[in-house]
């Protein structure tokens, strides 16, 4: 196993700068290439079969219903879940622990005000209220890991204290916050979904298309992808073209040199905490509107949303999206019995065809996590090196 | 605060502890207070063997629920008698099963070596590995539905060896020990945070294997059979000396036996506590111990004089584990059922990692102090919490659902409190109530607290 | 004696319980080129370090245009027109070069633009690369664009830290001509120098310093004519 480095920029040796060559995880180009011949004559084979054409309609639709859709939802929430962790690993130098409860907390938040909201009968029309909600859990949550922030964190980053001490830190504030939720809100189960419950229905599906596999968009899937996607673009625009989003990059990659910059660290975490709080917020509501919203599921959410952080390089936020959507779909993907699929592509089989069981969904992350660790520690982006 | 040196302070919180049980003892019930020391003593080993990770070796390792399980998992195995039915329906299967399992992991070693061509090698050790998890779940998904279907309301799995539970302590250690060496060598070698990831994932990974094999322990069904290594309460009570001390200590025989039964399990713990502690302590002040601070405190100087020190960390990860999982045997020997639901987390990681902290890193002392005291809170607080609820919220009327609603959740307080605990030690005393002696030198200045720079 | 525009007087610093320093002197006027030479372990470094306020001093004092900055922490003293270019680490890998630039101007982004394209004249790297992370660029090419990071903080003073370490030697020469111009334009230049011939000659000023003390002090000229630093510090 290559032992971790803790070099962080290479020195600097009078070399021409490396040529330019594709980014890692594009190099082996001939491979895909390869693949992708033996996929398509394997589909020609399919459709060449009677009825084959729309069987492969119905295998595409089934896998898209419980594959791709749960998958790319799942995803979002993990992508933002993840960014608020590499982030604070870039600018702060630990992985933060609470940081599922932070995201329970946001959530109960979004849920209590929801409630208000529905009792003042005040709704988003087809829309979840949740999402008129959603300010006031970032509220919730901002403070929370502000006050954290005060009254804990900048206390050893003054002592410029070991990493170490700081995960020890977070998970103080990990008790205390889950504390916090089960005795605001309790450890049960909570729906606040509301709205529109579908966009397209099974049964509109088939009708439309005849195919016999049906379809369902729920409106939570849709919200997810749509917020996640606005948030992202957000975030990278604040990172890439505001001066304090530079700052904070610049602060990850070189404390010391933005210190003598005039970049006020204190200014820097600050911001930090309120994007990671309101990324937390977003991902736990997200989250709690597709699923429901239960304190310990937070919790759990923790070891994949910190494999989509390593899997795509922490501290690189481009990275935290890649992760979160190679967890997801390994998620799925692994725990999804093909029995039906592969009996419409002409593979019948009396199996189920399920590489896992679906008990296992939380293991898959994890490994996920150990291939990533053996083959590749920093990730696919190259991150920080742990 | 005054801070004392050498014995005083360690003989005060010890004295300020006992007192505290005994007040229990007298206050609430005496049955309480040998519960809550039964609990105590097993804390304590627990948090003894994350400091010999933490403290002497500096290893974050976030998956102590899992070898608490895999030691619970041994009581199990040790203890229950064999299902014969079960081994006809599927052991032939199971034994196939394994054998084809470990081919495979050997052809993929094998063949990772032995193939020199990059481009070949990849899909040669997937080609293998497809073929062998679809083999070995060909010999595996059968008999596993075998297992399972032999008298499923009551067994529907293999049993165990059917020897003394006791026995299982060292099986439990043993155990732990093994998985513990599989994982170090996959893990460790990787920096802080990774590592405490890293195991956090694989305690989470172990205890859903044990919730979902039913085959193996009965998963979420339970084993709630297990023998006692100490008399039952209804033999005592036939027993004539014990009806004779009854009635000489003027105490109820079915009271008193019940206490007899707890002081004989605390009877045991404490000793295994103490031959742990005893062993702990000698190997921390042998060269062994110092050479294992050094590469603590500076693991690339350590690393410069020629020590291996990714073996010498995983020798403290084995070790420290292997006292985790005699920590986890003897829990399920206590509570007499192994329950995987029960593994959370919140109580078998992180809990024990406040021990640690609180009591003091790096000192043996430290973390069986740590372990004492924060399991009484912890237990205390649960009951405190309602307690203090009712007090304040005796303003508000008896169904007020306010109050409803408080009294509901007012045991989860205890998390809170754990947490301000941790943070306000971390904060005023880094290094714990009982730190380090080493000085200048100690864990807590090189990793807690400010870093020399 | 007159206050040169940067007057560190005296100073005496060091790390735990010994001093590296014992009342060392450093002073440069605007328009000008000090250099720090000496051994290895002579506090060259130390020097730097103490004059910009990374290292706490225990005797003696540093005043800037006739002010004492002693107190100061680094940033303020960048405020205070104090740039200082890090031996190694000294830009930002994974932002551009522009970005690299614009951290500079973090705290006073006035006219930016007009500054940027000032810079880029004197190091045209600055236009060609513009949009590639710093952390790509070879040694010689990070080298400029870390002296130009410094000088966006429109400092009156610029201090280097080995500024020649692990750039090749062909681009040494274009280093210091450009280092010159810089000074040509009126701005103090304190430069810590291994490189200790080619430095000195075109230092306005060189200190020679052994042990923590001043040893030897004069134009560069001068210090590279004395036989004695010749024949103990350059090599004969």
């Amino acid at each position: 196993m290559t032992k971790p480095s803790r070099q962080q920029h290479p020195s600097p040796v009078d070399a021409e700068a490396p040529p330019n060559r594709l980014p890692g995880p594009w190099r082996p180009l001939w491979g895909v290439a390869v693949g992708l011949a033996l996929c398509l004559l394997l589909l020609l084979t399919i459709v060449s079969r009677e009825g084959g054409g729309v069987n492969l309609l119905n295998a595409l639709v089934r896998f898209a219903n419980f594959v791709v859709i749960p998958g790319v939802a799942y995803g979002s929430q993990l992508a933002l879940g993840a960014l608020g962790v590499t982030l604070i690993y870039a600018v702060m130098r630990f992985s933060d622990f609470a940081h599922g409860n932070t995201m329970a907390f946001g959530a109960m938040g979004v849920v209590l005000v929801t409630r208000v909201l529905q009792g003042m009968d005040i709704s988003a029309g087809p829309l979840p209220t949740a999402l008129l909600a959603l300010p006031f859990g970032i509220l919730g949550a901002v403070t929370l890991a502000l006050v954290f922030d005060r009254a804990v964190y900048r206390f050893y980053r003054r002592q410029r204290a070991a990493p170490v001490t700081f995960v020890i830190a977070s998970i103080g504030a990990m008790f205390v916050t889950n504390g916090l939720v089960r005795l605001i809100i309790g450890p049960d189960n909570q729906r606040f979904a509301d709205g529109v419950r579908f966009i397209i229905r099974v049964q509109a599906f088939k009708e439309m298309t005849g195919l016999s596999e049906g379809l369902a968009l729920r409106t939570t899937q849709v919200v997810t992808l749509v917020v996640a996607v606005v948030v992202v673009l957000g975030l990278f625009l604040f990172l890439n073209r505001t001066p304090l989003g530079k700052a904070m990059r610049a602060y990850a990659d070189n404390e010391d040199l933005a210190l003598l910059s005039g970049i006020n660290p204190e200014r820097v975490a600050l911001w930090t905490w309120i994007i990671a709080a309101t990324l937390a917020t977003i991902a736990g509501t997200l989250y709690g509107l597709d699923k429901s919203f239960k304190p310990f599921t937070y919790f759990q959410l923790l070891l994949p949303i910190f494999a989509s952080a390593i899997v795509g390089g922490i501290g690189k936020p481009l990275g935290a999206i890649v992760g979160g959507v190679v967890v997801a779909f390994s998620e799925i993907a692994l725990t999804y019995p093909y029995r039906k699929i592969l009996g419409y592509l002409g593979f019948e089989t009396d199996s189920l065809v399920q590489l896992l069981s679906t008990d296992y969904k939380f293991a898959v992350s994890f490994i996920i996590l150990v291939v990533v660790l053996i083959w590749r520690p920093r990730g696919i982006f190259q991150g920080r090196v742990i | 605060m005054k801070v004392d040196t050498g014995m005083g302070r360690p003989f005060w919180l010890a004295m300020a502890m006992a007192l505290a049980l005994v007040a229990v003892g007298v206050l609430q019930s005496w049955n309480v207070a040998l519960a809550i020391l039964n609990l105590q003593l097993i804390s304590a080993v627990m948090a003894l063997g994350v400091n010999i990770q933490w403290g002497y070796g500096g290893l974050f390792n976030f998956g102590i629920m899992g070898f608490t399980a895999l030691g619970g998992l041994a009581a199990v195995l040790v203890a229950v008698p064999p299902v014969p039915e079960a081994w006809a329906a599927g052991g032939r299967g199971m034994a196939m099963a394994a054998v084809t399992m470990a081919a495979t992991t050997a052809a993929v070693w094998a063949l990772h070596r032995l193939i020199k061509v990059k481009a070949l090698r990849g899909p040669a050790v997937a080609l293998v590995f497809v073929a062998g998890f679809a083999l070995t779940r060909s010999f595996y998904g059968p008999s596993v539905a075998a297992i399972e279907a032999v008298n499923s309301s009551v067994t529907g799995f293999l049993g165990g060896l059917g020897l003394p539970i006791i026995l299982s302590w060292l099986a439990g250690g043993a155990l732990a020990a093994a998985v513990a060496w599989v994982i170090g060598r996959i893990t460790l070698g990787l920096q802080s945070d990774y590592l405490a990831i890293a195991t956090l994932g694989i305690s989470a990974a172990l205890v859903a294997v044990l919730k979902n094999e039913d085959w193996l322990a009965r998963g979420v069904k339970n084993v709630t059979t297990l023998p006692r290594p100490v008399p039952y309460e209804q033999d005592l009570h036939g027993q004539d000396w014990f009806v004779d001390l009854s009635v000489r200590v003027g105490m109820d025989p079915s009271l008193l036996s019940g206490l007899v039964v707890k002081a004989l399990y605390a009877l045991l713990f404490g000793a295994v506590l103490l031959a742990l502690f005893w062993l702990s302590h000698r190997a921390l002040h042998s060269p062994w111990g110092r050479m294992m601070r050094a590469i603590r405190d500076n693991r690339d100087a350590a690393e410069a004089m020629g020590k291996d020190v990714t073996r010498r960390h995983l020798q403290v990860f084995v070790l420290g584990s292997a006292v985790v999982g005699i920590a986890g045997a003897m829990l399920v020997t206590l509570n007499g059922q192994f329950t995987p639901a029960a593994y959370s987390p919140f109580r078998y990681t992180f809990l024990v990692w406040v021990m640690v902290i609180v009591g003091g890193s790096g000192n043996n002392g430290g973390a069986v102090l740590g372990g004492f005291l924060i399991w009484f809170l912890w237990v205390q607080a649960e009951a405190a919490g309602p307690w203090l609820m009712t007090l304040l919220t005796s303003g508000l009327q008896e169904d007020a659902p306010l109050r409803q609603h408080l009294l509901s959740v007012a045991p989860h307080m205890r998390q809170l409190l754990m947490g301000l605990l941790l943070l306000v030690v971390l904060r005023l005393s880094p290094r714990g109530l009982l730190p380090e002696r080493s000085g200048q030198q100690g864990l807590a200045r090189q990793r807690i607290g400010p870093e020399p720079s | 004696m007159s206050d040169a525009f940067l007057m560190g007087e005296a100073i005496t610093c060091g790390y735990g319980d010994t001093n590296i320093l014992h009342g060392c002197t450093i002073s440069v006027e605007k328009g000008e080129i000090a250099v720090i030479v000496g051994p290895n372990g002579a506090g060259k470094s130390t020097a730097m370090k103490a004059v910009f306020g990374l290292l706490p001093l225990r005797g003696g004092s540093v005043r800037l245009g006739g002010e004492d900055i002693s107190t100061l922490t680094p940033p303020d003293r960048v405020a205070a027109g104090m740039g200082f270019v890090p031996q190694t680490n000294n830009v930002f890998p994974s932002l551009t070069v522009r970005e690299n630039l614009e951290m500079g101007a973090y705290l006073c982004p006035q006219n930016m633009e007009a500054r940027i394209e000032q810079l880029a004249q004197l190091f045209p790297i600055l236009k060609e690369c513009r949009q590639q992370p710093a952390g790509e660029l070879s040694g010689g090419q990070r080298q400029q664009v870390a002296v130009a990071r410094a000088m966006m903080t429109q400092p009156k003073l610029l201090m280097l830290d080995e500024p020649t370490a692990g750039v090749s030697p062909i681009l040494v020469q274009e280093l210091f001509a450009k280092i010159q111009e810089i000074a040509a334009a009126g701005i103090a230049v304190l430069i810590v120098e291994q490189n200790a011939r080619q430095a000195l000659s075109l230092a306005h000023k060189g200190f020679v310093l052994v042990q923590g003390k001043n040893r030897f002090t004069g134009t560069g000229q001068d210090l590279l004519d004395d036989p004695d630093v010749r024949q103990s510090f350059l090599g004969g």
